[in-house]
Parts: structure tokens; sequence; C-alpha cells
């Protein structure tokens, strides 16, 4: 039966529909104690004192401190410049200062009360501005954590030849994942004096290593258990290991075991964000649209700590010309250093930023030069031969002209644009409305060299007993990793997919696959399960004469098989093809092993009492390869269009000095049922020659595109142009009062 | 004592009577379908029945509930054995992360009959909850295509 192309039902839907998948807060610790997190009250000085009321019970409480920590205090991720506990200089709000253990959860919140710290405080940095200012220097010798370049062809010569010159600026704001499932690790040490680890997250071997350096243990005495995870989005990809240390520093020295829960607001104002940016384009273009030199300039704000910033903003970087050729290109980028709580990993990874610019920056041209932005796109798009502003020149799999041609026609762009230019002009109707369509590439797994160096390993096992194990450090976090993994092995051993079982994450059971990020789990993670199963099916085949195609028969195959072994396991690593070449001091080189494409067209009615933007209906063609499970994949697009309309329409994070202020669902605003829009998804397969299947990336994109189509749907409708997401309905209120004031 | 039916079984309650009903039926019932999501209302992950109305747990101290009946997901089918509601969100896909599922399932157990089959009415009636994983069109698919379940005889 063909496994492939199926919409197999979510392996572990039962569970979760009956309420029995267990996430971290719903295992029993008898004993355990609760964990709060003193945390800092101003964004940048030192701690002067730290005073402990003496009338409140201490004798109640395990109180963990920096002077605790047996290894490095620090969180190793890929650099180690963040202290998992604060002695003494403040960074940004929210930093951990010690963590409070008491074996009830409202006591120890209650005991944060009763410790007063005192500060001597300085000027913090809280812009993007005064972080180039070096208002104060807060890292290095100019405040950048990391900044990337790339140079294509001759810029001068490029602007020289240009008809036209266009410039303009964008500005993207924090947003915040908002998983629903807020952050929670449980930990206990083992007899063997092994911590363990068990909660919600992303990336069991990311927390791992981090363990390893803090607690100064050997790697088998560390062991990273991922629960059922609700949501993640990249909100659990670092921060995870942040409170893993505090949670096992707290078990190690009370002697118990710890839950550290956090409640939405201590998430949202601690925790990880996507990273507000800043990206300026300068275009020459011919007269006849096409792009002759674009110079693109992105700064990122990354706050207090380096976390991932450098590789966020190297995709940011990598994507910041669209999917577009241009012959004369330069990308210059940078990520700087403030004083607010380290941003970190959101879907999209730096996409979402730059490809918000490159769009409106097309629109800007297509204005400019009196075309149709769609016209300007199909002018420009990547075709197959095209060559990337790195040099890379596309061999295959190129969907963009398909999905952005497929978009238009299904969306009805054209004509309604035309339909609405004459409803706008009717003064008695209730709205203004409009359409908007937006293009984006999606590179699939690590960017450059980066898959050679996880080297992922992922394994199939046949146990004696007959059962087939998929072994991968790849988590599910609600998109479908396990059904995915199903499908390839049942697909590869022509097994039915009830015959096969995942492996729980647990780094004392699965080989490290690497992270659970970057649109890589069903392209590269199950193009490893598909080798690997193909090995137990040869090893079936051989044994056998015939592969086992039941139960009774693959028991039977399983016994001789295994002989007098527990089980049998094929273990393989990702290979690098040997044709792809990436320069990481030059950014020269395939950027990825094949880009993902999205186009969509978002249709939607401004109110013209309320200001209040309804999108009225969403249509985006999505070109991933393959699509080893549609209903998963359309899934995954339709709820990554949905928190992409958020970032355009909805979610501001407020920060004064420094902190997040609307940490709550209450006022940090995301998409409702009322507010979501029907959206049609259709899928594109261009397959990918080396993807299981032919299947590439899919988990980001849908979050990268949606945003520049929604700004130029209220253009289209209001004649306003927005250069700054989120659009509120009080900016498209300010506009028209200056409109009229300059009347 | 506080005394009230938690998915038809009777139970009696002896501790700090404004317990919030969500920390009762997770720690003091083990039922942990439930989930916390905000702690204040907005999301509606910790939705459960109270005489046949949907309430956020979260906000509810348990000394409201004397005589109440009270439903939560685990009333609604086992997972070996999925009720017509579940069923129809494992065929749909209304179910990614599954954390605001329990909540969505129950607001959606007793909607009224006049959203039958009508998207725009199960939206308006589901606004209540926040998913953040499936942009909501899977759900109120799962939702509109479920079976309707045989009218339950009203008992005050």
């Amino acid at each position: 039966m063909l496994q492939i192309g199926a919409s197999l039902k979510r392996a572990d839907a039962p569970q979760k529909l009956s309420g029995t998948a267990k996430y971290i807060d719903d295992y029993r610790l008898p004993g355990c104690l609760h964990g709060a997190t003193l945390r800092t009250a101003i964004a940048y000085g030192r701690i002067t004192k730290i005073n402990f009321a003496p009338t409140f019970p201490w004798d109640e409480c395990v109180v963990a401190r920096a002077a605790d920590i047996p290894g490095t205090n620090n969180v190793l991720f890929i650099e180690a410049d963040q202290p998992l506990l604060t002695e003494d200089l403040v960074m940004h709000p929210m930093q951990a200062i010690l963590i409070v253990g008491h074996p009830d959860r409202a006591r120890a919140y209650e005991a944060l009360k009763h410790i007063k710290v005192e500060y001597e405080e300085r000027e913090p940095v809280l812009s993007i501005a005064d972080s180039l200012a070096k208002k104060q220097l807060l890292r290095g010798e100019d405040n950048v954590f990391k900044r990337h370049l790339i140079e294509k062809g001759d810029l001068a010569q490029g602007f020289a030849q240009a008809d036209r010159i266009v410039e303009g600026e964008y500005r993207v704001p924090h947003q915040e994942q908002a998983y629903i499932e807020n952050h929670g690790i449980a930990s206990w040490v083992e007899p063997d004096g092994t911590i363990v680890v068990h909660g919600s997250l992303q990336c069991p071997y990311y927390v791992h290593k981090a363990l390893v350096k803090t607690f100064a243990l050997p790697p088998e005495r560390v062991r990273v258990i991922n629960a059922v995870t609700g949501g993640a989005f990249g909100g659990k990809e670092d921060y995870p290991s942040v409170i893993a240390g505090h949670a096992a520093l707290l078990a190690l020295k009370s002697g118990r075991p710890v839950k550290l829960i956090y409640d939405r607001q201590e998430d949202m104002s601690a925790t990880t964000k996507r990273h507000p940016a800043v990206v300026r384009h300068k275009t020459g273009v011919s007269k006849d649209g096409r792009l002759l030199a674009q110079d693109i300039e992105v700064v990122m704000d990354g706050g207090a700590f380096a976390t991932c910033s450098g590789v966020v903003l190297s995709r940011g970087t990598l994507h910041a010309t669209g999917a577009y050729e241009c012959p004369n290109v330069r990308v210059r980028a940078s990520v700087v250093a403030t004083n607010t709580p380290p941003n970190g990993a959101f879907r999209g990874f730096g996409v979402p930023q730059t490809i918000f610019a490159a769009e409106l920056q097309m629109e800007k041209i297509a204005a400019a030069l009196s075309l149709d932005s769609l016209e300007l796109r199909r002018r420009n798009a990547w075709r197959v031969g095209a060559v990337t502003a790195t040099g890379q020149k596309l061999q295959e799999s190129v969907g963009a002209l398909k999905c952005l041609e497929l978009c238009a026609r299904r969306g009805h762009y054209l004509r309604k644009r035309q339909l609405y230019a004459r409803w706008n002009s009717r003064k008695g109707n209730p709205t203004w409305r409009g359409i908007g369509i937006a293009l984006c590439p999606h590179g699939a797994g690590f960017t450059g060299s980066g898959e050679v160096t996880l080297a992922s390993r992922a394994a199939v096992a046949l146990t004696k007993s007959g059962a087939v194990r998929i072994l991968a450090a790849s988590t599910d976090l609600g998109q479908g990793a396990i059904t995915i993994f199903t499908q390839i092995a049942a697909q590869a051993l022509g097994l039915p997919p009830g015959l096969i079982e995942v492996e729980v994450p647990d780094t004392a059971l699965v080989p490290n696959s690497g992270p659970t990020v970057a649109s890589r789990t069903t392209m590269v993670i199950g193009g490893l399960i598909e080798r690997a199963a193909g090995q137990l099916k040869d090893a079936l085949a051989q044994a056998g004469g015939r592969a086992p195609r039941t139960r009774a028969a693959l028991k039977k195959a399983a016994a001789a098989l295994c002989g007098g072994r527990q089980e049998l396991r094929f273990e393989v690593a990702y290979e690098k093809p040997a044709d792809i070449t990436w320069d990481d001091s030059l950014y020269r080189g395939e950027a990825y092993g094949v880009f993902s494409y999205a186009a969509v067209a978002v249709d939607l009615e401004v109110d013209r009492l309320t200001y209040e933007v309804r999108v009225r209906r969403v249509t985006t063609a999505q070109d991933i390869g393959k699509a080893i499970n549609p209903a998963l994949a359309k899934g995954q697009i339709m709820g990554g269009t949905l928190q992409a309309l958020g970032y355009a329409l909805f979610e501001r994070a407020e920060f004064q000095g420094g902190w997040m202020r609307n940490s709550q669902f209450t006022n940090y605003i995301i998409p409702s049922f009322a507010d979501a829009p029907p959206m049609e998804v259709l899928l594109v397969e261009e397959p990918y020659s080396r993807g299981p299947h032919g299947a590439k990336g899919l988990g980001e994109m849908p979050m990268d595109v949606p945003a520049p189509a929604v700004v130029a749907a209220i253009h289209d409708a209001t004649g306003f142009w927005f250069s700054e997401i989120p659009v509120l309905p009080e900016n498209i209120c300010g506009k028209f009062r200056n409109a009229e004031k300059t009347k | 004592m506080i005394s009230f039916t938690v998915n038809g079984r009777k139970r009696a309650y002896k501790g700090p009577p404004f317990k919030r009903l969500i920390d009762v039926l997770r720690e003091d019932f083990g039922l942990t379908g439930t989930k916390e999501g905000c702690g204040e209302g907005e999301c509606g992950a910790c939705t459960v029945l109270v005489d046949r109305k949907p309430v956020t747990s979260c906000l509810v101290p348990v000394c409201q509930m004397e005589g109440r009946r009270i439903e939560t997901v685990e009333s609604l089918g086992r997972e070996q054995r999925l009720g017509p509601l579940q069923s129809s969100f494992l065929e749909h896909g209304g179910a990614q992360c599954g954390f605001c599922t329990p909540g969505v399932l129950m607001t959606a157990s007793v909607l009224p009959k006049s959203t039958a089959g009508d998207p725009l009415a199960i939206r308006r009636a589901l606004s209540g909850h926040l998913c953040r994983c499936t942009g909501y069109q899977t759900i109120v698919e799962s939702v509109a295509k479920a079976p309707r379940p045989k009218p339950r005889s009203r008992k005050r």
C-alpha cells in the first residue's frame, strides 16, 4: 500500500483528544519541590545586595544560587555568554538570579516577595539606534554580535545602468511565539548521579550539551527526555536549556525532584521572541522592470545575549533579496546587543523580517514603474538556472513561478483588483476592499555547511519480539513528525503503519538527529529514516527471502534475524552531497540544498468607520517538493499563515524600559477564531531529487510571506502604504487624519 | 465539604474553598486532560462544562461548585474508543499540539443547534478559545462534520 501522499491520521491524536497525552505538568512527581525564579527588575547595572526577609520561614525552602553550580555558570548554546544565574552584572530585565524551591507552588512564588534585591543602575541601551551609536558598550567593541556580507557582481555598475532607483526602509517588531502550553521542565537526580531532565522542549540534544557543561558531567550522566509538547514554533529551541539548568540545579541541591512550570506572564516576559529588525533597500531597475542592482542593509535587535542571533541573521541575510534574480547585489547585515531579554528562534528564523522588506520593496518598484507587482515578480522570479546572490545556480525544483501563477489565478488576484477599485469608489459602502500578493523562497535545512557540522544520525530498529522502532531525536511539537516518520518507514519496509513505533526522543535511547528546527525534520531526518529502513528491509529480505507484510510474519523474521540479541539496529548518518559547496567566510556557494517556495494572496477589507481590518480570504500555493501527508502539510500551512496574519495585523509586544509590558493573552493579541479567514491551500510539488520521495522543507515558510501581502492589500484598499507592522486600526486612522490635514 | 459530580461520579472535596477548579480537577482528582494556558480566562484551554455550560476552570473557585455537575474531556471518550466529536477531530486534523484541544472539545460538545454546519456560527461560538497551531479551519471542519449527538434529557 502506498503510504506516501496519503493523509494518514495523526498517530498521537487519540491521546491528545482523550486527555491522556502527558504534557510535563501532567506528571505527578511525589515529594517534588516547585521552583520559582527570582528575576532582575532593572535593564542594566549591578546587583549590590540580596536581602532575605528574616520574617519569612526560609527553612521551608531550598534556594539554588550561582555558587551551587558545579561546572560553569553559563548556558552553552552557540556561544557561552549567557549566565545560568546572574551573580552581579545585570544585562536585561527578567534575568534569573536564583531559584527558590518549596513543596507548595504558591508558597514558592510567595517567597520571592520576601527577597529584596538592591541594584546600582546604569542607563540601558534599548534600541537598535542606541546600540549602533554605542550609548553603552554591551558587547565587544561595537555591540555587534554578528555581521554577514553577501556580494555579487558590480553594484556601482548596476546602479549606473538603472533607469530608476527606488529606496525604502521597513521595520518589523518583536513577535511572541505564543504556544498555548507554557514552558515547563521537571528534573531529578538518579541514585548513580545522572541528572534527568524531562520537559516541554524542541531539541533534546541542545539541552544535553548545555547541562553537561553546567554540571561538569560526562555526557552519559545527563539524560534529557521530551514530554508531549504543546506547541513551540522555535520558542522552545534554546530557552529550555535555561530552565533545565535551573530545575536540575535545584534538584541537585535539594536532593528532591523539581518542577519548574512557568505561567503565561513569566513565559512571555522572560523568554525569547522574534528579532525586531530594520531593513533598508536601494534598488536599481530598468524601464521594463528588470532588477539591475540590489543594495540591502539589515539590522536586527538580538537582545542581551547571543543565543542563535547570528544564525537567525544568516538566514535573514540569505533571503533578503527575495526569490528574485539580480546580477548585482550587496547585502550587509548585523545583529546588535540591547538590554532587553535575548531574542531567539521563531518559525521563519529571520526570513519573515527580510521578506517583509523585499516584497514591499517590489511593490514600491512596481508603483514607480506603473506596473502591477505581479508582473514585476513574474519578470524577476527565480527559474531553473537562475543564480542567487551567493552564486548558487538553482538546478532543480524551482516552483516560484508556478506558485505565483497558481495563487494569482485561484485567488482571482487581477479580477479582484478591478472589482475592488469599483467597490472602493462607491461612497456608501461600509468598507474599502483590497487584495495583495507576495512571494518567497525558504531554504530547507541548515544553512551552508550546517548539516555537515550537525552530522545527524537516526536509526530504525527491529526488536526480537517483532517491533519496528524509529529512533530519532526529532520532537513532535504538533507538526506531525511521528506520523511522517511512520509513513516514510512504512513505505520503505512495505509494512502497515500500525506495525511501526516511534521512540520518545530521549537522549538515553535515541541518537543525535540534531535539533527540530529549520524545516529539516521531514527532508533531512525523514531521509535518514528512509535509508535506515531500507537497510532493515534488505536484512529481512536476505534472511527470509521475502519481506514480511504482517505482524506474524514480522515476528517470525525478527526472532530469526535478532538471534540472541534484544534488537537489531540500523543507524545511518547524514552524508553531504559531493557537489554542494559553501564558503562561510565569503558567503558564496550553495546556501541551501534546495529552496521551497510560497505565494499568498490576501483579500481583506477595512471598515470605513473603525478602520478595523478583516481578512476575508487567503489563497496560498506552496511548493514543498512532495507532500508526504497532504492533510498535515495543509495544517502546517494554515497555522503558519495565521501566525503571520497576527504578525501583520495584531501582535505588538509593548516594550518599555526593556520590559514587555503586555505579557498576557489579555493584551498581547493573537488571532482568534473570529479573526481567522477561510483559507485555500494549494500544494505544488516540484520534487527535490535528494529529499525523501521529493520532499523539501515546509514548517517555517507559511510564516514568511503573508505580512507583505497584507500591507499590499491594505494599500489596495485605502491607498496608503505602511512600512511597519503591525498595522493597527489607529495607524490606518492616523494616515487618513494626516491626509485630511495636508489637504 | 463541597459535593459535586465529576464526569458522573460523586465527589467530595475538603481542601481550601478558594482553590481554583482547574487545580482541584488536576491535582485532587488526577484529571489532567484539562489544561492551563493563561490562568486568566483568555485562552479557553481549561474549559470544562458546569451544568452543561462551558466554564473556564482557571477562574472559578471550587466553593462555587456545590451540587453542580462538572464534565471534563475525559467524559467524551477513551483513547481506544473515541467519542463521535473526538473522532471527527481525528478525521479532519482538528488537533495539532493538542494543548488547546480538550477545552475546544468541551465547548464544541454543547454547541447550540443553530450552529449546525454553519462555519461562521461555529467560529463565533468557539471564539473564546485560542489555538496557535491550526489556523482554526480544521477545527471548524471537525466540529461542522461531527455527527450530532442525540439530545440529552434536560434535567434541572
